[in-house]
């Protein structure tokens, strides 16, 4: 065991050579990376400070599991409830809001829900049950698919139980839960981000959108040195306080798609 | 001069691998000087007899002693030339080298060595050709070249022509001869009976893995004393 | 055919990143395959030339581990990597460290059990001479190594497709992070999950061609050498 302690710990100097010493690894989402935000606001904040931002895009589930692991020093993801227990199970040192975009309920342009262009997404919701019109859900603990089956709960529908052959549970990725959706001719719950950047739309377009229920929290959070003893607390709370600052809610602002902004700061509202 | 390591003595050697013996019960004395043949029909056990005294297969009862107890020593004082022979992917010299290297011959001698037991069997000009696109003939002259650097006692030689050309088993036994010249000892299988007479002075004649007979190779062939080697002399050459 | 040429005119616009991506590939996977070939050739003459209690089912196992799945490679390195995990203090995980290490674990097995065939067969046909000759068991398998280079060579080939083509271990261990760990493969899986198609079927071209170069310059070493040596 000593001889593949010492080979390993070759490794660890070769990849350490190779990378700047000054990082930090943030736990993020995979809809926040393919948004294309972090590509926009890291060089900005690496500039500044010097400090190179590695961004491990996963699932919310994964996500906050490396945080609980103190395999990242940095999370931000979007589950409020989840990042509130993740506080107080000790794992985390603070949850402050940093932005929100909103989901939009994706659907075919032959609409047999007939929901297209209404405002209420849990009316919605029924409708799409009702007409047992085909519904793809991520079925990942996403983000994304906790905001579903809140919209669910809502419209007074116990999913698990009620569902039936048109709901499709698909434990993807947005992306390919899109696909899925653009093939099968399907409702899914998206978030903005993902589908303005979405290429492979089919007969698909945005139902319903605008539903304050649709709003979609950003929370940041230290991981825990106190758990977790190796975690970078200066640079991490570096980064941290730039999000927050005027500088990074501006830049968070200023990120658009076509035209369209995807993220509103909202910090210390 | 090192002491030699004849005689080789086989104390009631018997063979069997799966329970059904190849070989039972021999018992030889394999004396420097003459040169052996081990005849017999195929399948008489002859391969594993010379397997056996050479030291590549344990026996299951009985002992197999030379006079030479240590095995380093033991192992290269002898070598053995196998009916197809099996050369490395490399030159014919460096094969010869090879087996040099192995025998702890001295870096600065092994070069001009290895060519001079080339040049004896005739194959200085494929020197340095890949060993393994020579000919049958060919190879089975450098196997002899191999053993020959290594200036060997004792000599097992498996039915070493049985896969050969008129002309390449004359070569072959040319060869052998300035072996013997040599004062290395020969000891040959083989179900030849012109080889045998041509090559050998003694023969112990082998049948279902048993020695039938031992004589020297005039009074063998003018009378054999068993019925069985009767028999086979009669088989290989019918119009006896 | 269409999307293949917008996949590949794509592909050109990112030269920098695409540079970076295409040598993070080669040097992970190189690597790995490098490891799994110290270790897994002398695992391989030792299993081919000694015989030991317990050498068949070793053989099996090993034969069994070729086909372990990438991804399952890639969660156990990952439980092991992770800062929660035994050898967390190494800081490992989210490294191209990590992604060598979970490769040279899967690729390991191909090397070691192709390589024992290959030099078992040699072994057959060359055990007789070399222990005439008084070669011992250490210099008889390097012997046999050297000699049976050419087939062994084959076995390291298969290694490389292996590594250069998995995906799973390489994303969980690595995170396929932007300019860090992001390879060829997570780079595909990426542009795939946007719905960015043509990109990755670029991406999988270059790929694709990248594997057929590396095997074709193995063969004409190959050949090149045959002639020399028989």
């Amino acid at each position: 065991m000593g001889l593949i302690r010492i080979a390993l710990l070759a490794f660890a100097f070769a990849g350490a050579a190779q990378a700047q010493d000054k990082f930090i690894t943030v736990a993020s989402t995979t809809s926040t990376e393919q948004s294309g935000l972090f590509k926009h606001l890291l060089p900005i904040f690496e500039k500044k400070s010097g400090i190179q931002v590695r961004v491990v895009a996963v699932g919310t589930g994964q996500a906050l599991d490396i945080g609980r692991r103190g395999d990242a020093d940095v999370l931000l993801v979007h589950a409020k409830p989840l990042e509130e227990k993740f506080i107080a199970e000790g794992y985390g040192v603070k949850r402050q809001d940093v932005m929100y975009n909103d989901f939009v309920l994706i659907g075919p342009k032959s609409d047999r829900a007939r929901v297209a262009g209404t405002r209420d997404v849990v009316a919605a919701f029924r409708k799409v049950k009702d007409a047992q019109a085909p519904f793809v859900s991520r079925g990942d603990r996403s983000g994304t698919h906790f905001a579903e089956l809140e919209i669910w709960k809502l419209a007074g529908i116990d999913i698990a139980k009620e569902k039936g052959p048109w709901y499709r549970d698909t434990g993807q990725g947005m992306g390919p839960a899109l696909n899925t959706a653009a093939a099968m001719n399907a409702y899914i719950l998206s978030d903005r981000g993902t589908w303005l950047s979405f290429k492979n739309r089919g007969e698909l377009a945005v139902a319903v959108e605008g539903d304050r229920r649709l709003f979609n929290q950003y929370g940041v959070m230290l991981v825990n040195p106190a758990r977790h003893p190796h975690v970078k607390v200066a640079m991490g709370q570096a980064f941290i306080d730039w999000l927050l600052s005027t500088e990074g809610q501006q830049a968070i602002g200023d990120y658009k798609i076509n035209g369209q902004q995807l993220f509103f700061p909202n910090a210390g509202s | 001069m090192a002491a030699s390591i004849l005689p080789l003595v086989l104390e009631n050697v018997g063979y069997a691998p799966r329970g059904e013996p190849l070989i039972a019960g021999v018992s030889l004395e394999i004396a420097a000087g003459p040169s052996t043949i081990i005849l017999g029909a195929n399948g008489a056990g002859k391969s594993v007899l010379m397997r056996l005294m050479h030291g590549l297969l344990p026996p299951s009862s009985g002992r197999v002693r030379w006079s030479e107890s240590d095995a380093a020593s033991l192992r290269r004082r002898q070598a053995m030339v196998f009916q197809r022979p099996v050369m490395l992917r490399r030159s014919a010299l460096a094969n010869v080298i090879y087996a040099m290297k192995l025998a702890n011959i001295r870096a600065g001698e092994r070069e001009s060595q290895a060519l001079a037991a080339l040049d004896e069997v005739g194959l200085r000009h494929l020197a340095h050709r890949p060993a393994r696109v020579l000919s049958g003939g060919e190879q089975q002259r450098l196997a002899l070249a191999r053993a020959w650097a290594l200036h060997p006692e004792v000599l097992f030689l498996d039915e070493p022509t049985a896969n050969l050309d008129p002309a390449a088993v004359r070569e072959i036994e040319r060869i052998i001869k300035a072996f013997d010249a040599a004062g290395t000892k020969i000891v040959m299988a083989t179900h030849n009976l012109g080889q045998a007479r041509r090559l050998g002075d003694e023969v112990i004649y082998l049948q279902a893995g048993r020695v039938m007979e031992r004589a020297p190779i005039a009074s063998f062939f003018a009378r054999p004393a068993t019925a069985e080697a009767a028999a086979f002399m009669k088989g290989e050459l019918p119009w006896v | 055919m269409g999307a293949i040429g917008e996949g590949l005119r794509r592909v050109l616009e990112l030269d920098r990143e695409l540079w970076h991506i295409v040598a993070l590939s080669l040097e992970v996977s190189l690597s790995a395959v490098v490891i799994a070939t110290a270790l897994g050739l002398p695992l391989g003459a030792v299993l081919a030339v000694k015989r030991f209690p317990g050498r068949r089912t070793i053989i099996v196992l090993l034969n069994a581990l070729m086909g372990l799945p990438p991804v399952v490679v890639g969660l156990l390195i990952y439980l092991l990597l992770s800062r929660a995990g035994p050898l967390g203090e190494l800081g490992l995980l989210f490294t191209p460290g990590a992604m060598i290490i979970a490769q040279s674990v899967l690729v390991l097995p191909i090397i070691a059990a192709l390589a024992r065939q290959a030099l078992e067969d040699a072994w057959r046909e060359y055990e007789e001479q070399l222990r005439s000759l008084g070669a011992r068991e250490f210099a008889a398998a390097v012997t046999l190594i050297w000699d049976a280079r050419f087939s062994l060579v084959t076995a390291v080939l298969a290694g490389l497709g292996r590594a250069a083509a998995e995906v799973g271990a390489v994303m969980i261990v690595g995170g396929n992070i932007d300019g860090v760990t992001r390879v060829m493969t997570t780079a595909i899986a990426l542009e795939t999950s946007k719905g960015d198609l043509p990109l990755a079927l670029g991406l999988g071209f270059v790929l694709i061609t990248l594997v057929l170069l590396l095997n074709a310059a193995a063969q004409l070493v190959k050949e090149t050498a045959e002639r020399r040596f028989g």
